[in-house]
């Protein structure tokens, strides 16, 4: 094992690293906002790669153009299952919530392996096979593209939030959904716009895999997964935490797949989900319980 | 869940005297059932049991203890392949098999609620958990060849051999998970009446309050923890038993946690009778959908989802609050 390999695999893991913050800010969002843990979301993010994939294969439309296409349509996905199924029920326990979005999961899913059949579907791009030279090092260009995607949405979401009007209805619905019902606010309009825009974010990081990832029904629970690490991590609700924990839980990816082999590697990542909850379930940059 | 219980106490009281005669007249019935129908409906009558056993496991940690798990199907791998792995390489009776594999399952359990537990997991959080334990074993027994690894373990048959449970007939198995299935329902419903059982409602309906009231509710949850565990072994056992074969997706995959977990949140968590009830409507819808959508797997688990948002949003007593409000409806008028 020499110094370039330990640089490349920690080169890969931060790209993909980004994909993890972009998949894991959606779900803190709609944590944060909503405190709704929403287990459909790797299944919308299922539904941003097919939506990318089938864009590219009947309209050749380049995999990073279609993340056009694939903002609004999963924006109406998620705004209608919020308004539609989640909103009616915002007052049971909360395991209700979370049997729901299952149930959405399950649903979704085996939808897509009705639909499109259960077979591994691959996008090539043209430029697949490119790569930048950094030294002896080769990057893939669809990865740089990937990680760029997400830092632009990531930064795009963050000043959503930070500057505008609507960013601060969401953090005040968040903070206190009473105190902002009585400032005028329309909470539940939030809400909906809020699981939108989380569901949006899946949607990208789909289209931002698919170049590189097979496309098939399940896929969005190996995201899903790392992503929820990423989010108790950084700490539930906290988009900041979300970016940071993405790229950490990236980086550590890629060093558990340099010291592990193949199936091991993913049960240190599960162990290491277990051990965050057990110890830090607020997160490294949490400060709420 | 207050109304669901107030309205539990209501139907049994509607029973009153005739309750131990309905339920001595159905055991009956059951007992006759298996010699009057064909043999499939004997396959998914045996699913309906094993799944309520298994369901009512779920049962008393999800539905009496309100801790929801994502990944029961932990303790159904783990009942299946203590009893199988016992038999290959020990030559042990599944009979003794089954005491161990639910020994080693509540040692598990007991292990996972220790650490969730003592932290104050709950919620999604403690779901999560649950999800995370049943992934690590399931991935360890894809790459653990000495388990028979992805590959899975066929167990050689003997023919008829009833010391071995192993049997060339579906009707001995019908009895066997009949009878477990009784078990189960009778302790559950015994229980239901204890005082453990009802710290265990205590706790589930508020935390704090239990714990002001004086309660060890980490106790409790421990307790139900384990019979909750010991419980879904037993039907892993008789599952490994009846398929003869069993390989870590169909024990350990996350599918099947669903299919535990599903069953008593669409009859009523937290009822005696829900396991059951769930287990009554969607076996034979899963079993009947993928006999018709044969090409095309998923179908079920589409419906599934769809039942589930359903009862989730228009039910969210399951089928029995819901009947017992209908009851109620009907008595008060």
């Amino acid at each position: 094992m020499n110094i370039y390999y330990i640089l490349q695999s920690l080169i890969d893991g931060l790209l993909i690293g980004g994909v993890y913050s972009l998949v894991a800010i959606g779900l803190t969002l709609i944590f944060g906002v909503m405190r709704i843990v929403n287990f459909a979301h790797g299944a919308l993010m299922m539904l941003g790669m097919y939506t990318t994939y089938w864009a590219f294969n009947l309209l050749h439309i380049d995999p990073y153009l279609s993340i056009l296409i694939c903002v609004p349509v999963l924006f109406i996905i998620g705004a209608a299952f919020q308004k539609f199924l989640i909103t009616p029920i915002l007052d049971a326990p909360e395991h209700n919530q979370l049997l729901l979005t299952l149930g959405v999961s399950l649903f979704l899913e085996n939808l897509a392996v009705f639909l499109w059949s259960p077979n591994y579907r691959v996008t090539r791009t043209s430029y697949e096979f490119a790569y930048l030279y950094i030294g002896d090092l080769s990057i893939s260009l669809q990865r740089v593209l990937a990680f760029l995607t997400a830092m632009v949405v990531t930064g795009i979401v963050y000043f959503l939030l930070s500057k505008t009007d609507l960013g601060k209805a969401i953090r005040a619905a968040s903070e206190e959904p009473r105190g902002a019902l009585l400032m005028g606010i329309n909470v539940r309009r939030i809400y909906w716009i809020t699981f939108g825009i989380g569901a949006a974010c899946a949607g990208v990081a789909g289209s931002a895999t698919a170049p590189f990832f097979p496309v098939y029904p399940t896929v969005g629970g190996i995201f899903v997964i790392t992503a929820f690490m990423v989010v108790v991590l950084g700490g539930m609700g906290s988009v900041l935490g979300a970016f940071a924990g993405g790229l950490i839980i990236g980086l550590a990816d890629a060093v558990g797949g340099m010291i592990f082999p193949g199936a091991m590697k993913s049960i240190i990542s599960f162990i290491l989900f277990i051990l965050i909850l057990l110890f830090k379930p607020t997160g490294l940059f949490g400060s709420k319980n | 869940m207050n109304e669901n219980k107030h309205a539990a106490g209501y139907l049994a009281r509607g029973l009153g005297t005739k309750k131990w005669f309905v339920i001595i007249l159905a055991l009956a019935l059951l007992h006759v059932l298996p010699w009057t129908i064909p043999s499939h409906i004997i396959h998914m009558m045996i699913m309906i049991f094993i799944f309520t056993i298994m369901g009512q496991g779920w049962n008393v940690l999800g539905g009496y203890v309100g801790q929801f798990s994502f990944g029961h199907a932990l303790f159904f791998g783990i009942g299946a392949y203590t009893s199988t792995l016992l038999f290959l390489h020990l030559g042990l009776s599944p009979w003794f098999g089954i005491i161990i594999a639910c020994m080693a399952s509540i040692a598990v359990g007991l292990f996972v609620g220790l650490l969730s537990f003592r932290y104050g997991l709950s919620g999604p959080f403690f779901a999560l958990i649950m999800l995370a334990f049943a992934e690590i074993f399931h991935i360890t027994f894809i790459t653990w060849k000495a388990v028979g690894g992805s590959l899975g373990l066929l167990i050689q048959s003997s023919g008829n051999a009833p010391l071995l449970m192993q049997f060339t007939d579906k009707i001995p198995f019908y009895y066997i998970s009949l009878w477990f299935m009784a078990a189960a329902l009778y302790v559950v419903w015994r229980f239901e009446k204890s005082r453990t059982g009802l710290y265990f409602m205590a706790v589930r309906e508020d935390k704090d309050a239990a714990e002001a009231l004086g309660i060890n509710t980490f106790k409790s949850q421990m307790i139900a923890m384990a019979i909750s565990a010991g419980m879904t072994a037993i039907g892993g056992t008789i599952y490994a038993q009846y398929l003869l074969y069993i390989d870590p997706d169909i024990t350990f995959g996350a599918i099947n946690s669903v299919e535990i977990m599903i069953r008593p949140i669409i009859g009523g968590p937290g009822t005696v009778l829900g396991p059951l009830l769930g287990s009554v409507v969607l076996t034979p819808l899963s079993e009947f959908t993928r006999e018709v959508f044969q090409a095309y797997s998923g179908v079920y688990l589409m419906i599934y989802g769809i039942v589930l948002v359903a009862v989730i949003m228009f039910l969210p007593e399951g089928i029995i609050g819901f009947a017992n409000r209908m009851f109620e409806k009907f008595r008060t008028r």
